[in-house]
């Protein structure tokens, strides 16, 4: 109470003081946000700015690191389109991502469904579901490296019960890209799944009561009202998994070492091989910077099919 | 009504049961390879639990590699990364949640551009930088003559120390919390750097606990920019090191899992106890867009 007629009283004082001493605030403040934003800002350039601009800048030199930068031009622009590696490389990734990509949506989109049910223990699947996620690429890849051994293997010795005689997995090509995809997709539908049941779980209850009364079968409220509720997750979700797809390198690295010839290589191990095996730093910042138009391109047409759907 | 609940629960529990089995099986195979003696492992038809239990497997992949060595230098990593994130992420997403000043939109919006650039177009400019660091590792002030940041913990640390995620994942948290202690602090004469550390930052050990594991794992987890920016076996993360190890082994599968598994180990023991968090984080990233 006392206060409150204090203020009163001083009230015409500090409204007159109020102007000088907000800009001082101001200036204060700002010089505090600047020395707070400073060392964000000072890795950024060093280690953002500053290559993103080199990057363009190297595609047109050669560079090896040892002996100093040469100025090309358009040189290595012409390497790349006689680049038979290069190109299948950018087959293979493509044709990993057609199939990668849809799995992905669809598989973490029916776990979240199936761990979003109000039944008991639901919580186990998920921590089963998630548990793959949180192992590296690399550990993975040995993993199932083994697993996918082709006389010892888990895999093919469970085939063999059933009478087939499973493929030499990661020796002949067709197998080993699928390997490398099934593999992929048990590392990451996890992640993918809890973000989908944070969709799941913002879809109001009334529109599937009203299915329910209408006579909806489960099916069809996963087609006509989960999916299409979930139409921005979706469009994150597959963004992401795209642009992480056309840069996938631990998992050809470590599981198929890009092989049987060449067949699960993928662009960023080319350009790795390029860069840091051969040295030929300013060819392979020229592939990197087509790969990220590749990227840019590939995420566009990602969102386009994605807004088609919703109009 | 009943009895069509009952069948739905039914095929909850067989199809989960089935994928859970899918998801859980290589690491239960893993380890039980690693603890099955040779004959056992190289065994047609397979045998699932092993006669006697043997470490040998173990013994053999730390006395080939040095692995513990390996342990110590990716948990420094893992460590390091947290700590700079952790730091620098609260600040700046701190003085862009609650401080106004000149280029903060313009500022935050380049960072968060930043986010959607591939890490492939950085990666070869972000080594020769690293290589150039003016005064460093035997370089001369023009950044020539030695191998800079290289072969060094810090090519690893710096270039990830203020991740834009960190940022934005700060800024958000920060967002959610009153300004009226600031308010209320600063009629008070408190400083603003006291403001934040000693008023703000307490109220958001949430999400630095989140923030933390989840940059942890993608440190513990990294492969590509370690195998490039550390040559020596010496410096060698877990990752690298595994990848090494089979690469050398190629068909000795018991030391080659046992390996594996002391490397998944740990991230699954966080994971186990601190599950709460990994789901925000991931939640989080879903949001960011």
């Amino acid at each position: 109470m006392r206060w409150n007629k204090l203020n009163r009283a001083q009230e015409g004082v500090i409204s007159l003081n109020s102007v000088t001493k907000k800009s001082s605030f101001n200036r204060y403040q700002s010089r505090a946000a600047y020395f707070l934003i400073a060392p964000t800002l000072i890795l950024f350039v060093i280690f953002m700015v500053i290559p993103i601009g080199m990057a363009i800048f190297l595609s047109f030199t050669n560079y090896d690191i040892i002996s100093s930068m040469e100025w090309v031009g358009l040189d290595n622009f012409k390497r790349l389109i006689d680049d038979a590696i290069l190109w299948k490389t950018f087959r293979n990734v493509g044709l990993l991502t057609l199939f990668y990509v849809p799995l992905m949506v669809i598989i973490s989109l029916l776990l979240a469904v199936l761990v979003t049910q109000p039944f008991r223990g639901v919580t186990m699947f998920r921590l089963a579901f998630y548990m793959p996620t949180v192992t590296s690429a690399v550990a993975a890849s040995i993993v199932w490296l083994w697993m996918l051994n082709s006389e010892y293997g888990l895999i093919n010795q469970m085939l063999s019960y059933i009478g087939i005689a499973g493929p030499a997995w990661l020796s002949e090509s067709a197998p080993a890209m699928t390997s490398v995809i099934a593999v992929t997709l048990w590392l990451g539908v996890g992640g993918n799944m809890i973000i989908y049941m944070a969709g799941i779980k913002g879809i109001p209850a009334q529109l599937y009561e009203a299915a329910k009364i209408d006579g909806a079968s489960a099916f069809k409220q996963l087609i006509h009202i989960t999916f299409p509720m979930l139409r921005p997750t979706t469009l994150l979700i597959s963004t992401m998994t795209l642009i992480g797809a056309l840069q996938i390198f631990d998992q050809a690295y470590v599981l198929t070492q890009g092989g049987p010839a060449n067949s699960t290589k993928t662009i960023v191990y080319h350009i790795y091989t390029t860069g840091f095996e051969q040295l030929q730093m300013g060819y392979a910042s020229s592939q990197a910077l087509v790969l990220t138009i590749a990227i840019l391109i590939f995420t566009v047409i990602n969102f386009k099919i994605n807004q088609n759907k919703a109009g | 009504m009943k009895k069509s609940e009952n069948i739905k629960k039914l095929i909850f529990y067989i199809v989960g049961s089935a994928i859970a089995v899918v998801m859980v099986m290589p690491f239960i195979w893993s380890l039980l390879t690693s603890i099955k003696p040779d004959t056992e492992i190289f065994q047609i038809p397979l045998q699932w639990f092993p006669s006697t239990i043997t470490f040998e497997h173990y013994i053999e992949a730390f006395a080939s590699v040095p692995f513990g060595r390996y342990l110590f230098n990716s948990a420094y990593l893992a460590v390091m990364g947290v700590f700079f994130n952790l730091l620098f992420g609260s600040m700046s997403g701190y003085a862009f949640a609650k401080l106004k000043f000149k280029g903060r939109k313009v500022i935050f919006g380049i960072l968060l551009a930043a986010m959607m650039i591939p890490g492939v177009v950085v990666m070869i400019p972000q080594y020769i930088v690293l290589n150039n660091m003016p005064l460093l590792g035997g370089n001369d002030i023009l950044g020539q003559g030695g191998h800079g940041l290289l072969n060094n913990f810090w090519a690893v640390i710096l270039p990830g120390a203020a991740g834009s995620f960190a940022v934005f994942f700060m800024r958000q948290f920060f967002l959610t919390l009153p300004d009226e202690y600031m308010e209320s602090a600063r009629i008070d004469g408190c400083s603003e750097f006291r403001i934040f550390w000693n008023l703000y930052l307490p109220l958001t050990k949430p999400a630095l606990a989140t923030l933390g594991i989840f940059t942890f794992q993608a440190g513990w987890n990294s492969f590509l920019w370690p195998l490039i920016v550390l040559n020596d076996r010496s410096l060698y993360t877990v990752q690298i090191g595994l990848q090494a190890f089979t690469f050398d082994k190629q068909t000795a599968y018991g030391p080659m899992m046992a390996a594996t598994i002391v490397i998944i180990l740990p991230i699954i023991a966080i994971f186990m106890y601190l599950q709460k968090y990994f789901v925000e984080g991931v939640n989080f990233s879903g949001i960011k867009s």
